[in-house]
């Protein structure tokens, strides 16, 4: 038998290049343009409609939100129980999703099922009709669930921290109270939809196997001037108002575990800066063998997980560091957390961390463009900030060739702890 | 229709190889045929502490992580009461490196004192996070004990109780790893765009020299038929009333499973389900409310949990939730009916054939349960189950004496 060598790696390649199907772009005889990542084994598609009509564009909290659900609640030629049966039969899954910048509806479906379920999304998207009855029960069960998120302490760090973050009265800090529940009418709704859910304000994302009666099937529902809008409407970006004390606790006298939130504002992919610092939060938090989880989980056992990362906005951006801890450890995790900052700043990082942080970035970059449906959500990544796929060229460029002085220089830039806004939910 | 192929290399471990040449990435899964339903009473939440501690370093690798991050690779595992699963997806160039690894962690680990003194606290912590500082998070920590007394499903994979994870001593770390980590308890799957006879040889350099181990002889005692109703109240801090109805159901591997399975649909798959449309949206009793089976290999459970409106008793949704079992009892359901949740079934099927690593932990847990080739099999068994055995399984299910019901109340 052959000998083999247990203790050292087997040879590898490091990935030089890294090949993805990139989305063509079609236009409906209306001008919403089609994206399409035509790949995949599998006889399925997946159909994303997207709307510029997120958190962002509303007016008052759950706005967006509800007017997203409250599209498979009824249209003018059906109900919501007729709807759920329609999409359930032919095994094809409707999905109403929000975001702060965007509102999606999605379908999945089998590709030989698209024209009997494309005509139900057709009505939901362009005739949905909000009956009185179904918006009191999705709101009673809506309250119902923020009631019990409110006990999580995670969950009431993530809200409070984008307050701290942005301001109480920012769009993206912005959050949901008790009393935004009696606040939604439908005039409300039928406002914020009908000025959000037009074709000039609809962008449609394929993956999977696309064919030529895909397009015109979507042409046939969706291509005509029927759903026009207004002109695009155009939202003014606020100004961020950081009045809000950067320490802050809120105590919760029964904590086993406080939820910890500490970071900054900091700016969106389109900033010079953004991938290098990718680079850097990848080191400091950004995966399993990461600084923070090195050393506050895997050395001193205080938390189940910790991690940090970078938030992209279409307005803005920012950096987190997110945890829970034995609340008896909390201050101790706390001081890690910071000097693991100031280590980044002082310390420049071993050429054996960080060829393997590339490596693994690379890796990781890798299997997200893998499949139709990866590769779609990864154009949508890039599209949705009007950049490029040299965006993705660059980005591997970067991870190839960033320095550890770089590094250096970017967490001395953007890691100094007195910037930082930190909360803890919990004890201290 | 997933393709494979299937060996045995002489000590035991079973291997399949699926070749999905659509993608650059690999997978290696490896299943370990243990769970928590394998510890020993005094000693739950082993299985899952273990499991932790198979990243803390083996024999001859100091990390297992950061070899695999280097090449690129990614990995997690999970436990549950019946399986520990381990599995890794890194670039199809640097497959071998993920045997290196996972041979050398079959073959012995480090044992380190360091690695088991952080895992407990790590695995404190997540008892901490996600049971105990979560609201609902002890259900299961409840309604276990309640629906078993015999048979070890009775506690969770987080254990029993804290104090049984900060008692695990290295001599118990030792033992379990001698008695179930060795590669003829074990189930291997490579997927990816690799060739059979390279995946043949790779099996047997780096797993074919690791000693077989013994025979993994499991003796759980079957739990008895309940005969009476079992009820509990308890009163959280939370903000919503909750009810949980635990019913004994078969095994998954037996014949049964498929219409017991399709009944949950019925119930309860997307919002044409008759537990949404009519406890949800007519009734109006519930904000939230779910069937499902909980997927054991051994006689298992089926359950509805709901969270109630405000206002409503837990009398009131108790009778209304068993108005709706009463109905798959008497009734057959409707053609119509049926075919929707065979549909869903289909095409959710179709959809877990995207991903590679899905396809891979699926077609382990297939050779598991009897035969890899039941992950091809399968629709077929949904497809042919009809109305009257649906019927039939649902009279046997929904019995008072059958089933256990937890009042989770809110504290006023």
């Amino acid at each position: 038998m052959e000998i083999i060598d247990r203790k050292s790696s087997p040879a590898f390649k490091t990935i030089d290049t890294i090949e993805m199907i990139q989305a063509s772009e079609k236009f409906l005889s209306n001008k919403i343009p089609v994206y399409a990542i035509n790949a995949g084994t599998q006889d399925l598609i997946k159909v994303e409609f997207l709307f510029s009509a997120g958190m962002f564009q509303q007016k008052q909290p759950l706005q967006a939100a509800t007017v997203n659900t409250m599209l498979e609640e009824g249209t003018s030629k059906m109900n919501a129980s007729q709807i759920a049966d329609a999409v359930d039969y032919y095994g094809a899954f409707l999905e109403t999703t929000i975001s702060q910048d965007h509102a999606s509806v999605v379908l999945y479906t089998l590709t030989k099922h698209l024209k009997t379920t494309l005509p139900i999304i057709e009505q939901v998207i362009k005739d949905a009709s909000f009956p009185q009855q179904e918006l009191e029960t999705h709101l009673t069960n809506k309250k119902q669930k923020f009631l019990v998120n409110k006990q999580k302490v995670a969950n009431v760090a993530r809200k409070r921290f984008t307050e701290l973050l942005f301001g109480e009265k920012h769009p993206y800090g912005i959050n949901v109270t008790e009393d935004d529940f009696s606040n939604i009418t439908i005039p409300i709704l039928k406002d914020f939809y009908q000025t959000f859910y037009t074709s000039n304000n609809c962008k449609i994302i394929l993956a999977g196997k696309v064919n030529e009666d895909v397009y015109s099937l979507l042409n046939n529902h969706f291509g005509g001037d029927d759903w026009k809008g207004a002109t695009n409407p155009t939202i003014m970006v606020p100004q961020t108002q950081t009045t809000l004390e950067k320490k802050q606790l809120i105590y919760k006298e029964d904590a086993l575990q406080s939820a910890i939130r500490i970071g900054k504002l900091m700016f969106n992919k389109t900033h010079a800066d953004y991938q290098p610092l990718q680079i850097l939060n990848t080191i400091y938090g950004g995966y399993f063998g990461s600084r923070l989880m090195s050393n506050i989980r895997e050395d001193k056992g205080y938390t189940y997980g910790i991690g940090s990362g970078l938030v992209s906005l279409n307005n803005a951006g920012y950096f987190f560091i997110s945890t829970e801890v034995g609340v008896d450890v909390c201050s101790n995790a706390i001081h890690e957390i910071y000097f693991e900052m100031d280590r980044l700043r002082e310390e420049l990082v071993t050429e054996e961390e960080l060829q393997l942080v590339k490596n693994y970035l690379l890796g990781t970059f890798l299997r997200s463009v893998d499949g139709p449906f990866a590769m779609a959500e990864r154009f949508k990544g890039i599209m949705t900030y009007n950049l490029g796929y040299d965006y993705f060229t660059r980005y591997i460029a970067t991870i190839k060739a960033v320095s550890a002085s770089e590094l250096r220089d970017l967490a001395n830039q953007y890691f100094d702890k007195n910037s930082m806004v930190e909360l803890v939910v919990g004890k201290k | 229709m997933i393709n494979f192929e299937k060996f045995q290399l002489s000590n035991g471990l079973r291997v399949i190889v699926h070749q999905d040449k659509s993608t650059p990435i690999a997978c290696l899964n490896i299943l370990y045929d243990v769970g928590a339903r394998d510890e020993n009473p005094e000693q739950t939440g082993f299985a899952h502490l273990f499991e932790h501690l198979m990243f803390g370093g083996s024999i001859n690798i100091d990390s297992y992580d950061e070899p695999l991050q280097m090449v690129g690779g990614e990995n997690n595992a999970f436990t549950t009461n019946d399986i520990t699963n381990y599995y890794l997806t890194l670039p199809v160039e640097n497959l071998e490196t993920g045997f290196w690894l996972e041979s050398d962690r079959m073959l012995s680990l480090a044992f380190s004192d360091k690695s088991l003194e952080v895992q407990r606290n790590v695995v404190i912590e997540e008892f901490k996070q996600r049971y105990l500082n979560q609201p609902y998070g002890d259900v299961w920590l409840l309604l276990r004990p309640m629906a078993y007394k015999v048979h070890s499903y009775r506690w969770d994979t987080i254990g029993k109780e804290i104090s049984h994870i900060e008692n695990a001593q290295m001599q118990d770390v030792k033992n379990f790893f001698k008695k179930y980590y060795c590669p003829n308890n074990a189930i291997m799957v490579v997927a990816g765009n690799v060739k059979v006879e390279d995946v043949k040889q790779l099996a047997e350099k780096w797993f074919g020299p690791i000693p077989q181990g013994p025979e993994n002889k499991r003796n759980i005692p079957k739990e008895p038929e309940q005969t009476e109703e079992r009820t509990l109240t308890v009163e959280r801090n939370v903000p919503v009333d909750a009810i949980y109805k635990a019913y004994h159901m078969c095994a998954r591997r037996d014949k049964a499973y498929y219409a017991i399975d399709l009944i949950s649909d019925v119930l309860s798959q997307g919002n044409s389900s008759r537990l949404h449309k009519s406890l949800i949206k007519e009734k109006k009793l519930f904000s939230d409310i779910h069937a499902y089976v909980m997927g054991e290999l051994d006689e298992g459970l089926f359950v509805v949990s709901g969270k109630l409106i405000d206002g409503v008793t837990m009398e009131q949704a108790d009778a209304a939730i068993n108005e709706e079992l009463e109905k798959m009892k008497t009734t057959l359901v409707a053609t119509e009916e049926l075919t929707k949740v065979k549909n869903k079934t289909e095409a959710t099927h179709i959809f877990g054939e995207v991903e590679v690593l899905n396809k891979a932990t699926n077609l382990a847990i297939s050779e598991l349960l009897g035969s890899a080739d039941l992950i091809n099999e399968e629709v077929d068994k949904y497809l042919k189950v009809t109305a009257e055995e649906m019927r039939q399984q649902a009279i046997k299910l929904f019995r008072k004496e059958n089933c256990s019901t937890l009042y989770y109340k809110a504290k006023k």
